[in-house]
């Protein structure tokens, strides 16, 4: 079922939680709502289930317009963060509670749940009850609920927040492993950019209650539209460095540290993001800058160094072999495709950023 | 916390408990045991303390005497008229008290302010909205077009005085209780179940009845034994009479009757015990029916 979400707000006192958000999710589609807490992506499912009610604007399912329509009567499945199982429920009365609402015949019902349950590999747990089960078993518990009385759409509210780290990577395969076997739209909300960039079609960033960025993951990282979007997505974070223009075809940080960058813009001050993964030690021939290394750190594969410009810190993930020490003075080079150009006031991508670099790994950054 | 108690632990804990303990043995233990004895006393002296003849006379004479039977019967229509009343009518308040609304806190204490209060005070102030000629409800009644009632003085009616008396006296606690209970279901389970397609009503039964039985358990329990010992409001509302024609006798007063009035401490004692075997029947019905429905998280 396709999605159409035209200039939803919603208005809390004075507080805009979701300023006019429109978009249009496709059939099939797993997307997800990314920001940081407080930034409405919450209000925005909840606004979809019918639990809240927006202010103003439209939600059509379909054609059909739900705007108005009671969460009871949405056709929605939802898994909740706490996962909000019903205690005094056996697991299997659990998954048939929605068919029982809508008064499913008990064989017919018993046999659907019994067969969700399979599907979410809990097929052994039924007579349990959600207190005797672990959190990923409730996490999948909640998502044979949502799903038992097929739905038109999926919504998964931080659905992984509650599961230990190594649960969540099994567990955000498993989400995706079975709305693709369903193929249902399924929305799903998270503050954790991995979570995001890992399963989702495409993904809608939010700051601020305003959608920034709709678009693939990959897409999202390559090419943010603004400066939110490129401090938000990546770790370590990008490097912003705001510069002013003097002389020619030099931008300059200031007096004491230049900043050579190949290609000439005609603004006169600007701000560019360097990723820390596309920084590398060069020679001085064709080094953007210099600086002094004050830290070092070495995580696994990568090594992280901070290098200090005139008062500005740079991280860059360096090749670990190279021989360095604090105190030294380095040399850091982009390729120019790497750069990404941003107005210094409005935060407006200007250009660049357009990085084909086979080693930018999504996982691994992301 | 597992150390294991020794004789001193026990005489220093004994210690403390002791001035709490003397006085319920004192004045509640040794009654309770001394009454149940006094139940099986048939010929007693009681100016020299002296018993010629135990026996179960005394049950035999109760279970012929036409008042003890009609103080039974009178209790049960007491009971069965209070507590299912007073529950629902007390759920129903507390989840509206437990909804947003303003002067949340005003309305508690208003709903609360009967339990505090004195019955006394209560009887005499609802013997006025019960009177006959005077009353506020006649007055409400004939608003409609009804006539007035005998609420006090009619046989027929003065239960149903004293059970609207009850259920209103009793509101208080049990709203607080329920509120309490409400307030600790976890509200997603709501959003949850209307997700899932549950009206209101569903909801209500299916998310909050079940996780509310501990609180529903609690109250039932401690209302059906409470109201099976109704005695202050009869005596306060009709003035120290069992209603007109003995219509609002119940088994407490019955005992009141023998004890203070006729000196009939053996019968007194047995009809008590009495009381005592029906409640602890209905507890152990109850406690059987809580272990199958009640769900304790």
């Amino acid at each position: 079922m396709e999605i159409h979400l035209n200039k939803l707000t919603m208005q809390f006192n004075d507080i805009k939680a979701v300023n006019k958000l429109s978009t249009t999710i496709r059939d099939g589609e797993l997307v997800s709502l990314l920001g940081p807490s407080g930034c409405g992506k919450s209000t925005t499912l909840m606004l979809l289930a019918g639990l809240y009610k927006p202010t103003s604007g439209k939600i059509y399912f379909g054609d059909k317009d739900v705007t108005k329509l009671e969460a009871e009567n949405r056709e929605i499945g939802m898994v909740f963060q706490n996962y909000a199982l019903y205690p005094h429920l056996s697991v299997l009365k659990n998954i048939m509670f929605p068919l029982r609402m809508q008064k499913v015949p008990k064989k017919e019902s018993k046999k659907l749940a019994q067969e969700m349950a399979e599907l979410v590999q809990i097929g052994h747990l039924v007579d349990r009850k959600p207190a005797q089960l672990s959190g990923g078993q409730q996490q999948r518990v909640a998502i044979a609920r949502a799903l038992v009385k097929k739905p038109k759409l999926l919504l998964l509210d931080e659905p992984l927040s509650n599961l230990d780290a190594k649960l969540r990577l099994e567990m955000r395969e498993e989400i995706r492993r079975i709305q693709q076997e369903i193929g249902i739209t399924a929305i799903f909300v998270t503050h954790d950019q991995e979570e995001a960039l890992s399963i989702s079609d495409r993904v809608m960033l939010m700051n601020k209650g305003v959608l920034q960025q709709d678009s693939p993951p990959q897409e999202m990282y390559k090419t943010p539209v603004n400066q939110f979007a490129a401090g938000f997505l990546g770790n370590p974070p990008i490097n912003f460095v705001t510069l002013a223009k003097s002389g020619n075809d030099k931008y300059l940080l200031n007096e004491l540290a230049p900043f050579r960058l190949p290609n000439v813009i005609e603004e006169d001050k600007v701000q560019i993001g360097l990723r820390p993964e596309n920084l590398y030690i060069s020679d001085e021939a064709e080094a953007i800058c210099t600086g002094k290394v004050i830290h070092i750190e070495t995580i696994g594969r990568d090594t992280l160094i901070k290098v200090e410009i005139a008062g500005e810190t740079l991280r860059a993930l360096i090749d670990p072999s190279l021989q360095i020490n604090i105190g030294d003075y380095c040399h850091l080079g982009i390729e120019e495709e790497c750069i990404h150009y941003f107005h210094p006031e409005t935060g407006v991508r200007l250009g660049g950023g357009d990085c084909h670099d086979d080693q930018t790994n999504m996982e691994k950054h992301a | 916390m597992t150390i294991k108690p020794t004789w001193k632990s026990t005489l220093k804990a004994l210690l403390y408990l002791a001035p709490a303990l003397v006085i319920l043995i004192v004045f509640n233990i040794y009654p309770i045991i001394k009454s149940f004895f006094m139940a099986f006393y048939t010929d007693y002296d009681f100016y020299n303390d002296v018993v010629f003849e135990r026996g179960f006379g005394n049950f035999v004479t109760l279970f012929q005497d036409a008042n003890f039977l009609k103080s039974v019967g009178n209790t049960f229509l007491f009971v069965l008229g209070v507590v299912p009343i007073s529950i629902i009518l007390s759920l129903f308040i507390a989840i509206l008290l437990n909804s947003k609304i303003k002067l949340l806190g005003f309305f508690r204490t208003i709903y609360f302010l009967p339990f505090v209060t004195s019955v006394v005070a209560v009887a005499i102030v609802w013997s006025w909205i019960f009177h006959s000629d005077y009353g506020l409800l006649n007055y409400f009644l004939g608003l409609f077009g009804m006539d007035a009632i005998q609420w006090l003085t009619d046989p027929n009616y003065s239960m149903l005085a004293l059970i609207i008396l009850s259920v209103w006296k009793g509101l208080g606690f049990n709203i607080i209780i329920f509120l309490a209970g409400l307030q600790n279901i976890n509200q997603q389970y709501y959003l949850a179940a209307k997700v899932d397609g549950a009206s209101s009503w569903s909801r209500f039964m299916n998310v909050t009845v079940p996780l509310l039985s501990p609180t529903l358990f609690f109250i039932s329990i401690i209302s059906i034994i409470n109201t099976f010992k109704v005695f202050d409001e009869i005596f306060a509302l009709f003035n120290g009479k069992p209603g007109p024609a003995n219509s609002t006798l119940t088994v407490v007063y019955y005992v009141y009757q023998k004890f203070y009035e006729e000196w009939e401490f053996g019968l007194a004692s047995a009809a008590a015990f009495v009381l005592f075997i029906i409640v602890f029947i209905f507890t152990l019905i109850q406690l059987s029916f809580g272990k199958k429905f009640v769900h304790y998280q």
